[in-house]
């Protein structure tokens, strides 16, 4: 018989659909149709398939070969056909048993020479594959230890087709080199290197414990860049279940080896600030890849510079702010990511930088200032919760050889904060502040009776919100948990209302 | 060897070889404007066939049937209906072969022929 299938996946976002590698071999002039949707790449698999068989001294079909990929409405993009063609056309011709298992998946892209190169995506695709049925898989050696991480699937990884051909051929499957458990990446980043900046710090923590939006505002040079890039080391680690998730983002960007496989550390994103939407959201006519803040799920998405921004670009951080995810609708389909990171804006005082409330060589007309501040959107400053000033440290903190709190102790306060907050919420939808929702804010979770009352004397001047109103609760418990207090004070309140104008202490 | 020695030769074996299979040989290296047809054969199933046969001293420069490009085939159709319209045969069924001819150095040669390949 001249007709073999194989069995592979199609991942569109994180959703893998199962796709059958079906291969006809007929009399005819020689010729190859690859059919089902295939993007450049994919087309191009001929070529790589033909030497790659070639050169590993397999045989090539001089025959009409038509190769379908089923279901054919779906477009296929990426290299990782490659290998499952190439075996797809072994078993037609009958180097192989033609009856590849259907609860074998394939994967890899192929070299000219018949070596099997590592492919993007190894991790949710396989993870995707388990609710179709796979028993086993069959990838790239580079992607053996991404590929492991899925439970209850049997991984062989080759580095040759030839290796693949022998495997097929008699179930022995070469020696796995032991992996090594995964190494925790050492952050030498600590919040003790950050000199004096006791306000903005005490912004970090609260912002650490229940997961407000942050921005900063500071003169060049007075550590903005340096606080923000330590709110990981403060952050309770990622639960397995979250950095599962986090690794199978990385894994279809193609970071996860910049990043690590299953690491526990929040991630750090930092786009530059001429960064476009599309590398923000994501996105890609082909296949749609993660943005920056799909990078940022389960960590912090920090921009410096944010009012340098194109608006479009900030504002696109309006939907995945609000709910969590980003969909992402292209000709190839419509893909959601998720995308619920903790967001940090970085922002100097105004265009020169050196405005920092007492004019000190400030060279900006007080319109330059509103406008440069104006391109932070209204409505995703809303969003923020937490305005802190990072001001440059005084002569007296440089001098002082005092150090500040280190990250391990304040993340200790963090995690017990975040505890308590998570008993409190435990039965409930939501486990950490910020995304308590309104409606219990003015019923369960209220505060105390005087604070509530505060906040009504502010919302009757109309300094006040309705959304404000409801965001300086929030803050106001992670101060109250950080505080031990069972339900936030009118100080806590107080404080959580500054915090928002960007005005504390 | 000649290119040309080569073709003919290629021609030539094919010739036997569809003799021996009982093919009925109507036409050889018929040619007009537009173009040439190698071979043409009634097959024992009383169907015309046109055979395109190419020839190679070896494979080093691939097969030899990957010689006929779609631009070659569309040729082949219409001189195939030429033929069939020039000998009053339009109408009859008809079908288009290839015969892939490899010389061997031992001057041996190996047809592969394709049946209906159009």
């Amino acid at each position: 018989m001249a007709l073999a299938k194989v069995r592979t996946l199609a991942l569109l976002g994180l959703v893998g659909h199962l796709v059958d590698v079906e291969v006809d071999i007929s009399d005819g002039l020689p010729g190859y149709t690859l059919l089902g949707l295939p993007d450049a790449a994919l087309s191009e698999s001929r070529e790589r398939v033909r030497s790659a068989l070639l050169n590993s001294g397999l045989p090539w079909p001089n025959k009409k070969v038509t190769i379908s990929l089923s279901p054919a409405w779906l477009p296929k993009s990426g290299s990782h056909y490659d290998l499952p063609i190439a075996i797809g056309l072994l078993a037609a011709q009958g180097v192989v048993e033609n009856t590849v298992p259907e609860t074998l998946v394939l994967m890899g892209e192929l070299g000219l020479d018949g070596a099997i190169r590592f492919v993007r995506g190894v991790l949710p695709t396989l993870i995707a594959s388990l609710a179709f049925g796979a028993k086993s898989a069959i990838v790239p050696v580079e992607n053996y230890r991404e590929a492991q991480a899925v439970p209850g699937l049997q991984v062989s990884a080759f580095t040759s087709l030839t290796e693949v051909v022998h495997f097929l051929q008699t179930g022995n499957s070469p020696i796995q080199e032991v992996s090594q458990e995964p190494e925790e990446t050492h952050d030498f980043l600590d919040l003790i290197d950050v000199v004096g900046q006791t306000q903005a710090r005490y912004a970090l923590e609260v912002a650490a414990i229940g997961g407000h939006h942050l921005l900063l505002i500071g003169p060049p040079g007075t550590g903005k860049t340096m606080l923000a890039e330590r709110i990981s080391t403060i952050l309770p680690v990622l639960t397995p279940a979250e950095s599962l998730e986090v690794s199978a983002i990385h894994s279809v960007a193609g970071s996860l080896a910049t990043r690590g496989l299953l690491t526990r550390t929040p991630p750090f994103v930092a786009p530059h600030h001429t960064t476009t939407t599309t590398a923000m959201v994501g996105g890609g006519s082909h296949a749609v890849k993660p943005g920056a803040v799909s990078l940022a799920h389960a960590g912090i998405l920090f921009i410096d510079e944010a009012p340098e921004c194109a608006s479009g670009v900030l504002d696109s951080l309006r939907q995945p702010l609000e709910s969590g995810c980003v969909t992402i609708s292209r000709a190839v389909g419509t893909v959601t990511y998720p995308a619920s990171f903790l967001l940090v804006l970085a922002a100097n005082p105004c265009p020169c930088g050196k405005f920092n409330g007492r004019a000190r060589g400030c060279t900006c007309s007080s319109r330059e200032i509103r406008n440069y501040l104006k391109k932070l959107s209204g409505p995703l400053l809303d969003r923020i919760d937490i305005r802190a000033f990072v001001e440059a440290p005084t002569r007296l903190e440089m001098a002082s050889e005092m150090h500040g709190e280190s990250s391990a102790l304040v993340k200790s306060r963090v995690v017990s904060a975040r505890a308590v907050a998570a008993d409190r919420f435990s039965g409930e939808r939501w486990s950490i502040n910020s995304k308590i929702p309104s409606s219990e804010l003015r019923g369960r979770f209220k505060a105390e009776r005087s604070a509530m009352a505060f906040l009504h004397k502010e919302l009757d001047s109309e300094r006040l919100s309705a959304r404000g109103f409801h965001k300086v609760l929030r803050v106001a418990w992670s101060i109250a948990d950080g505080c031990g207090d069972i339900r936030p004070t009118r100080s806590s309140v107080e404080q959580a209302f500054l915090m928002r104008e960007g005005s504390f202490l | 060897m000649n290119k040309q020695i080569l073709g003919a030769q290629g021609e030539e074996a094919v010739f036997h070889y569809l003799q021996g299979r009982g093919f009925t040989i109507l036409d050889r290296n018929w040619r007009i404007k537009a173009g040439e047809i190698d071979l043409v054969a009634l097959t024992p199933n009383d169907e015309i066939a046109f055979v395109e046969v190419k020839s190679r001293s070896s494979l080093k420069f691939g097969d030899p049937l990957e010689a006929i490009t779609a631009d070659k085939a569309y040729r082949l159709q219409k001189l195939a209906l030429a033929w069939l319209v020039l000998h009053n045969m339009w109408g009859k069924e008809f079908r288009i072969d290839c015969a892939g001819v490899i010389f061997g150095t031992n001057g041996k040669s190996e047809i592969d022929y394709r049946e209906s390949v159009l």
